[in-house]
């Protein structure tokens, strides 16, 4: 692999991370050198959070070295990490809301006057000043509430610049700026760099990336793919590199008639989240909806199945229109919804199959409300012969079943009120490989039996494989339908990155 | 579950337990005056109210609220019986009008806590203050005490040929109908799914807020029948009827198993604690124990039976020697 021109600031060397079963990085190097902007790249799921994690001292590597200056340095929490110079800026960062900005800067580390009372005047001037360093202008005394999450994150860069950090993470720091925060915010990069320092910088937005970085690194599932200069690389090479895998599993989608249009979403828009999503799901279809994290499909289907308000738009299912904001009401039209987060979301953990199974179909199951017999009993033993779920008991806890057996606990419960339409978000997330497979035969057996199903996923063999068409959506938007025969791994990646005109 | 079902088993075994242990040693100590027909038939009187506001709050802690306003309910629905029969109203008049009082009282709980979405420990201790309030406005610190003695004989006499208290009676009846609420209807299925997992509760098209709306009003109805009953009891309409009920009733709901987080509890293991908090009180009086010995000894108790679900589990975590993370 390349080495970068000078001695790296920071290198981790053939750096390895599981949480349990999963391996989230395999034998990982990255070096950061001072004065470089440095991007790293890879889809949802390669493992760059992790990566970030481990710098931030938040995981500890299981195998590898992690190198400062060239001394190995082991980190036993973010305050080792900050110590050796290390600081990372999220996304949206956590600020304390009642405190004021350079208070915010100097937690724990205030300066002091006689009597261990706060120097706030000193405390003040000495952010002032950072901030002048920065070019920004914010008044120290007011409290961070309120400020924008531009001015959250200098503030956070202040903070670093405070105890000198010679290595600044950026976590997808422009995903919710404005355009002229993201040149403020860039102006700020390229001060860091004259001084010295390194900037690892994340970002989906590859534009951004070629505009500010010198060198990038590409992971995929968790392995280093690639490290090197920027120069002479095209936006679509790069996505080749985080795509570039070969189609290992086969999905077995079997081919259906499509039939009468099911669900029919038209213009919904929820202001700052989704904006004029419309599409349609017919009768034995699967529909695939792609898209980075973040890109409003979560949010679309929430909006549907009423969980979430929206502003403008309908939805209509079998032709009629559906009352939106009540997920009552989305039931009582038949549509059921596997939510993304199984143990939030999905289930009631703590309580049994049993139950869990029957929690959407009570109405169905009692007699003027009331629960005689072994109505729920039933319903669970048919689902989980129907479904081979595997557990003790039903009357045991679902928390004691395996990811995979959780997973067909939720489709249970939906499946047994029979829906017409079945939005599942994230399916098979976090569960092994035989389940998976069972799952995809399953949607696929619903949709032959005349479901309509919109599916989202990260995983884009499980879309290609599944879907008969998928949708792609790109910062809240749906930009671009693409029918099974032309649905390429690239040519989705390019649509969920925003360069759908790019492709060829 | 199981593990946590063996652990249920095991405090509701522990109560009885508890119960056979105080009506043993009360009547060692008190020369078989315990369990003679006289004084079951003033525990019954003593514990009636709580036990009758302890039915709605059961849910409500199952659901993972709390309603603190329960005794000022019951104080204002008392003040404002003697007010109404002060101004010449029938007794068959004064007691659905109060009912439906407490009903609103409840409803304003419910709709602070599920439309404004506040913490219901905060709202209720403001409306436990504010209930109060109007009770004193309503009646003042006098008495209203000349109410008919056909319906305050249902507070002083027992059902005739036993030693049954006419609360009782009425409670047993409704406890029937609150356990079949709570353990077998679609509604007592979805109060334990929300106080479990409120966010899933609503993922699996349970309507949390009309849930809990509900509840809040059914507690302020139950409270005030609590009032009318109290009222009764000791011939007496006053606003400070009831002060610092709300204690005895949350530590008998606590008691009884119901955990304080929502999702877990039974109206049995609550009906147990009810029995048990009013059996030791009447122990300690018979056996001459000063009032203050007695609230102790209940304080105590609310705390034993907050700690002893997380005490177990702790002792069982470290016992199969898992850590956390």
């Amino acid at each position: 692999m390349d080495l970068p021109p000078d001695p790296p600031l920071v290198l981790l060397e053939g750096v390895s991370k599981s949480f349990g079963a999963v391996r989230a990085l395999t034998d990982v190097t990255l070096a950061l050198a001072p004065g470089e902007a440095h991007a790293l790249l890879g889809e949802n799921g390669a493992g760059k959070s992790t990566l970030i994690k481990t710098l931030a001292g938040v995981h500890r590597p299981d195998a590898g070295r992690l190198l400062v200056d060239g001394e190995e340095a082991r980190f036993s929490g973010p305050a080792d990490a900050k110590a050796a110079g290390i600081a990372v800026i999220y996304q949206e960062p956590a600020l304390f809301g009642d405190l004021s900005i350079a208070e915010n800067v100097y937690t724990g580390r205030q300066p002091l006057r006689s009597g261990r009372r706060i120097d706030t005047r000193a405390m003040h001037a000495d952010t002032t000043a950072l901030f002048t360093r920065l070019g920004v202008v914010l008044d120290p005394a007011r409290p961070a509430r309120g400020l924008s999450i531009a001015d959250q994150q200098m503030v956070e860069i202040a903070k670093a610049l405070s105890f000198d950090a010679r290595v600044v993470v950026m976590d997808e720091p422009t995903a919710a700026l404005s355009a002229r925060e993201v040149e403020r915010l860039f102006a700020v990069v390229e001060l860091l760099r004259e001084q010295g320092a390194a900037v690892l910088f994340v970002s989906h937005r590859l534009d951004e990336v070629f505009s500010l970085c010198q060198r990038a690194t590409v992971l995929r599932d968790g392995k280093h793919v690639w490290s090197g200069p920027l120069t002479g690389e095209t936006p679509d090479g790069l996505v080749r590199r985080m795509v570039g895998r070969e189609l290992s599993a086969l999905f077995p989608k079997q081919d259906t008639e499509a039939g009468d249009v099911l669900l029919s979403v038209s213009r919904l828009t929820r202001e700052g989240v989704f904006t004029d999503v419309s599409f349609d799901v017919r009768a034995g279809e699967i529909v695939g909806l792609s898209g980075l994290v973040g890109a409003g499909r979560s949010e679309v289907a929430r909006a549907i199945f009423g969980i979430d308000g929206v502003d403008a738009g309908e939805v209509a299912v079998g032709g009629k229109p559906l009352r939106l904001g009540s997920p009552t009401a989305a039931m009582a039209a038949g549509i059921g919804f596997v939510p993304e987060d199984r143990r939030q979301q999905g289930l009631v953990v703590d309580a049994s199959v049993e139950r869990n199974v029957a929690l959407a179909s009570l109405g169905r199951l009692s007699w003027f409300g009331l629960l005689f017999g072994r109505g729920e009993r039933r319903l669970a033993e048919d689902w989980a012969i129907k479904l081979s779920i595997k557990a003790g008991r039903l009357g045991a806890a679902v928390s004691t079943l395996s990811g995979g057996n959780q997973q067909k606990v939720v489709l249970a419960k939906w499946l047994s009120r029979r829906p017409s339409v079945l939005i599942v978000d994230e399916p098979t997330r976090g569960i092994d490989v035989g389940t998976k497979a069972e799952v995809h035969r399953l949607l696929s057996e619903l949709a032959s039996e005349g479901v309509a199903v919109l599916m989202i996923s990260s995983e884009l063999p499980e879309v290609l494989g599944m879907a008969d068409r998928v949708l792609v959506m790109h910062e809240g938007r749906l930009v671009e339908e693409i029918a099974r025969a032309d649905a390429t791994e690239e040519r989705v990646a390019l649509a969920a990155a925003g360069r759908s005109g790019a492709e060829s | 579950m199981a593990e946590r079902l063996r652990g249920f088993a095991r405090w509701e075994t522990a109560l009885v337990v508890l119960l056979v242990l105080v009506a043993v040693v009360g009547q060692a100590r008190t020369g078989g005056d315990f369990l003679d027909g006289g004084n079951l038939f003033y525990l019954g009187l003593d514990i009636g109210e709580v036990a009758l506001i302890a039915l709605p709050l059961t849910l409500v802690v199952v659901a993972g609220e709390i309603d603190l306003s329960v005794a000022s309910v019951l104080g204002l629905s008392s003040a404002v019986m003697g007010e109404l029969w002060n101004a010449g109203w029938t007794i068959e008049a004064i007691m659905p009008t109060v009912i439906v009082l407490g009903a609103v009282c409840g409803l304003v709980n419910g709709l602070l806590v599920t439309r404004l979405g506040l913490p219901s420990l905060a709202v209720t201790i403001g409306t436990l203050a504010l209930y109060r309030g109007l009770a004193l406005v309503v009646l003042g610190d006098g008495a209203v005490a000349d109410f008919p003695s056909n319906f305050t004989q249902f507070g002083t006499t027992p059902v005739p040929g036993t030693w049954l208290p006419y609360p009782i009676v009425l409670c047993a009846v409704l406890a029937v109908g609150f356990a079949i609420t709570l353990h077998a209807s679609s509604f007592g299925r979805s109060v334990f799914a929300i106080g479990s997992n409120e966010e899933g509760a609503r993922f699996s098209g349970i309507r949390v807020k009309r849930v809990k709306l509900l509840l809040f009003v059914l507690t302020g109805a139950m409270a005030a029948l609590a009032g009318i009953v109290y009222t009764f009891r000791f011939s007496s309409a006053r606003a400070d009827n009831g002060v610092g009920l709300e204690l005895a009733v949350v530590a008998a709901v606590l008691l009884g198993g119901v955990s304080i987080f929502g999702g877990r509890g039974s109206l049995g293991g609550v009906l147990a604690g009810v029995l048990l908090l009013g059996g030791l009180r009447n122990v300690l009086i018979l056996d001459d124990v000063s009032t203050e010995v007695l609230t102790v000894v209940t304080g105590l108790l609310l705390l034993v039976s907050v700690l002893a679900p997380s005490l177990t589990a702790r002792i069982r975590s470290t016992s199969t020697g898992r850590r956390s993370p």
